[in-house]
């Protein structure tokens, strides 16, 4: 009995060993199904901040108004937690949307760039800079740094390549009418 | 039991496998096929749509303004997965700007306006050796022709023939099954052009280098069949009658029913050895190869509530309406227009859309033709649609998990392997629209998994930015330690090369030296230390000035090698201070500042005393602090 105890603490101990997981998994599960916007709108300097602050139980689910109510549900759903609306105070929910540089107003001052949590604004200084629309999360970030405002946000509109199939709905008719 | 044998041959031969499921609409194919293939008269304005195809949008060649000929490139293919665009006849170009075009949405996207001149010219037109050329010359060549595959599906036919002139194809299958209702361009088409299809076929043959060709018709066309067999009969390539059955014109389904293989649904048809090219893209490849012709026309059959139905051949970028006007009009009791079949064709948004390579077909519906759908009732369970489906799946889970918005379920149970062919819809009791479940699910899902690819992205760029910055910052460090490290051992040199020679001395430039191997670490600590030792060594090196004064007695070192007069008068200044009461001190100023002992000791009492004072106050501060 204690050969067999022994045996099998010795196969667990080398399991734990062989097998030992790098980095908090959890932190990395938190942090897939939050939006990566880095727009600092919970309250942490980035998303993978905040997933490590909702692993250790600092901060709690609804801060994140880019991931939305169903970024929410999917945090609710991950940490075994009751599902709260979005709290207000961290921002609300907006459609996605892209900074753009007024290229006539810009100065070149490289502020914006130094903000952007994604190196998605191309430039140098004294010379016009410019938003890679690929790549900004529309996180805002630079909109406050720029000392002449030329940055504004424009909303991403409705293209044949995002459009979608909408739900199927039939619509409701009176059987009569008087 | 021979005969068994022989009629399993038979069968094997022939092509007559069966696919589950399937259904038998009324087929409506009869009205465009009463007149030959039209030709259109030139219309008042070409209105060519960049995103006529799978994949990429082209790349404009053109501005307002420019003269382009029939057959001039307008729109160069964009990446891997693209195709470019031709103008469809010589004029001007009008406008670049965004446009409705036949999409589901009916969302404008940018097109190219030509305003025809009337003329028709084409572009210098040459037909190319297709059968010494290089096979991967020929495929980048087939990039500029703007070929795409015509069934429907439009992809980008140059990526199916694999760019490198190898492919493992041995088996290419020419789909003319045709199977949707209504639709005839691909009938008429073999009718009446069946030695250019084949001509085209021996191309994409070669191309691919397949062994074998076959071509899959259905029974209910029995003169394109003729056709064909009469054009193959000198070559090795086989028609194989199939049974009509909706739908056997996907490509999948009519595999199986030529070859009797399935296609793994995760598979390509490439990695099995297989390619299905469609009647109307053979026909372009020979024209392309040929006659020099890039892909600017097909053929569109223009049917249901018009007054004469027919098919035409169609520049791309004709209105839909000058279409409509050719066939005798619409009548009165049109509603709208379908664009494909009325199975999976989709309802046109507009009446202003211009002909792509995409519309095979354009259906005038009326409430005659296709009655208004009666509303859904909830779901009986009754499992017809799982009969009729021809992929295998299960409609009706499908349908209640895109319903729930339980996209994971709906994946488990292969939602993405559904072809959208719409049988499920059609026997369903119920009339539910399945179909418009699955698409409305299998867009989201895409929807989804495009923002978890631009989460990634952002991921991966803010993680590249934070650990550049933090590179910065070493460097940095690296760099001002660097410099303070070269500046210590260059002052510690400075030192060495002073007259200071003993055990003490050596030890300090060691430890000077184990200092800048230390910098190398290059942190704000390594910096600390830096300065630290810095003060160390200062303290070190002024210590061991004083123990080598001493050592040394009262002869300064720098003296050494004076001449005989200067050590001479030396000695008699050194007498003389020692008459006064001086001690000689190697070159120590103190010494000779002429202030006397008494008042030094003053002195050192004043200062004793200041710091005492500063001491209290600094010692009454804390406690008011506290």
């Amino acid at each position: 009995m204690i050969g067999l105890a022994l045996l099998l603490g010795a196969a667990l101990g080398y399991a734990a060993l062989k097998f030992k997981v790098e980095g908090d998994p959890l932190i990395a599960r938190i942090d897939a199904i939050l939006p990566q916007t880095q727009c600092g709108q919970c309250g942490f300097p980035g998303c993978k901040p905040y997933a490590t602050a909702i692993a250790e139980g600092r901060a709690d689910i609804n801060q994140c108004p880019p991931g939305g109510d169903a970024g929410v549900r999917a945090l609710a759903d991950l940490m075994g937690m009751e599902y709260k609306p979005l709290n207000a105070e961290n921002g609300v929910e907006k459609p996605k949307a892209v900074a753009f540089i007024d290229e006539q107003t810009c100065i070149g001052c490289t502020l914006c760039i130094q903000a952007c949590p994604v190196d998605a604004i191309l430039g140098a200084a004294k010379h016009m800079h410019t938003i890679i629309t690929s790549e900004c999360t529309g996180c805002e970030l630079c909109l406050a740094p720029c000392p002449v405002d030329c940055i504004t946000m424009e909303p991403l509109g409705e293209t044949p390549d995002n459009w979608k199939w909408k739900y199927p709905v039939i619509p409701i008719k009176p059987a009569f009418t008087l | 039991m021979n005969a068994l044998v022989n009629f399993t041959g038979l069968l094997k031969k022939t092509g007559v496998f069966k696919f589950n499921g399937g259904i038998h609409p009324p087929e409506n194919k009869t009205q465009s096929t009463l007149l030959p293939i039209g030709q259109l008269s030139l219309p008042e304005k070409i209105v060519l749509p960049l995103r006529q195809h799978v994949g990429n949008i082209p790349k404009v060649k053109v501005v307002v303004g420019d003269k382009v000929l029939k057959g001039q490139l307008i729109a160069e293919a964009e990446g891997t997965v693209s195709a470019a665009i031709h103008a469809s006849t010589s004029g001007t170009i009008t406008a670049i700007d965004d446009a409705i075009i036949p999409h589901p949405s009916g969302l404008p996207d940018k097109c190219i306006t030509i305003s025809p001149d009337g003329k028709d010219t084409w572009v210098d037109r040459k037909s190319q050796d297709w059968k010494s050329a290089q096979r991967k010359d020929l495929v980048a060549s087939l990039r500029l022709s703007g070929i795409v595959g015509l069934g429907g599906a439009t992809f980008p036919t140059h990526i199916k023939l694999r760019a490198d002139g190898k492919s493992g194809v041995h088996t290419l299958i020419i789909n003319a099954a045709e199977c949707e209702p209504y639709i005839t361009c691909d009938d008429m088409l073999m009718r009446e052009q069946a030695n250019e299809i084949v001509k085209g076929i021996a191309i994409a043959q070669h191309l691919l280098g397949a062994e074998r060709v076959l071509i899959g018709i259905e029974d209910n066309k029995p003169e394109a069949a003729i056709a064909m067999r009469a054009a193959v009969a000198s070559t090795h390539m086989q028609v194989i009658v199939v049974p009509t059955l909706y739908p056997s014109g996907d490509a999948r389904r009519l595999v199986r029913l030529v070859l009797g293989t399935e296609i793994p649904h995760d598979k390509r048809s490439t990695e099995v050895g297989l390619q299905v090219f469609n009647v109307a893209t053979v026909l372009a490849l020979y024209r392309y190869f040929e006659l020099g012709e890039p892909s600017i026309s097909r053929i569109v059959s223009i049917t249901g509530s018009v007054n004469q139905p027919q098919n035409f051949e169609v520049l791309f970028g004709t209105p839909m309406l000058h279409l409509v006007a050719a066939a005798g009009g619409a009548k009165s009791e049109t509603t709208h227009y379908i664009m494909g079949g009325p199975m999976m064709g989709f309802d046109l948004p507009d009446v202003n859309v211009p002909i792509t390579k995409a519309a095979n077909c354009i259906i005038a519906a009326s409430p005659t033709l296709f009655a208004p759908p009666s509303p859904p009732m909830p779901c009986i369970r009754c499992a017809r649609c799982a009969d009729a489906c021809p992929v295998n799946l299960q409609p009706q889970e499908l349908y209640w998990f895109a319903k729930a918005d339980n996209f994971e379920k709906a994946k488990d149970y292969k939602l993405f392997d559904c072809i959208e062919c719409g049988a499920c819809s059609y026997v369903c009791p119920s009339n539910i629209p399945l179909v418009q479940y699955y698409r409305y699910a299998k867009s989201e899902i895409i929807a989804v998994d495009k923002a978890k690819e631009a989460a990634d992205l952002a991921r991966e760029r803010n993680d590249f930015r934070l650990a550049r910055i933090e590179r910065e910052k070493l460097e940095r460090a690296q760099k001002h330690a660097e410099r303070a490290a070269l500046q210590k051992e260059e002052a510690a040199k400075k030192a060495l090369e002073s007259p200071i020679k003993d055990s003490n001395n050596n030890a300090l430039q060691a430890n000077i030296h184990a200092v800048a191997g230390d910098a190398v670490l290059a942190t704000a600590e390594a910096q600390k230390l830096v300065k630290q030792a810095a003060i160390a060594a200062a303290i070190e090196r002024a210590k061991a000035a004083k123990a080598a004064a001493a050592t040394s007695g009262e002869t300064p070192k720098n003296v050494t090698n004076a001449d005989e007069t200067t050590k001479k008068e030396i000695a008699e200044i050194d007498a003389r201070r020692a008459s006064v009461g001086l001690e000689a001190n190697s070159g120590e100023p103190a010494g000779d500042t002429g202030v006397d002992k008494d008042k030094q000791a003053k002195i050192a009492a004043a200062i004793a005393k200041a710091k005492a004072a500063k001491a209290a106050a600094e010692a009454a501060k804390l406690e008011n602090k506290d």
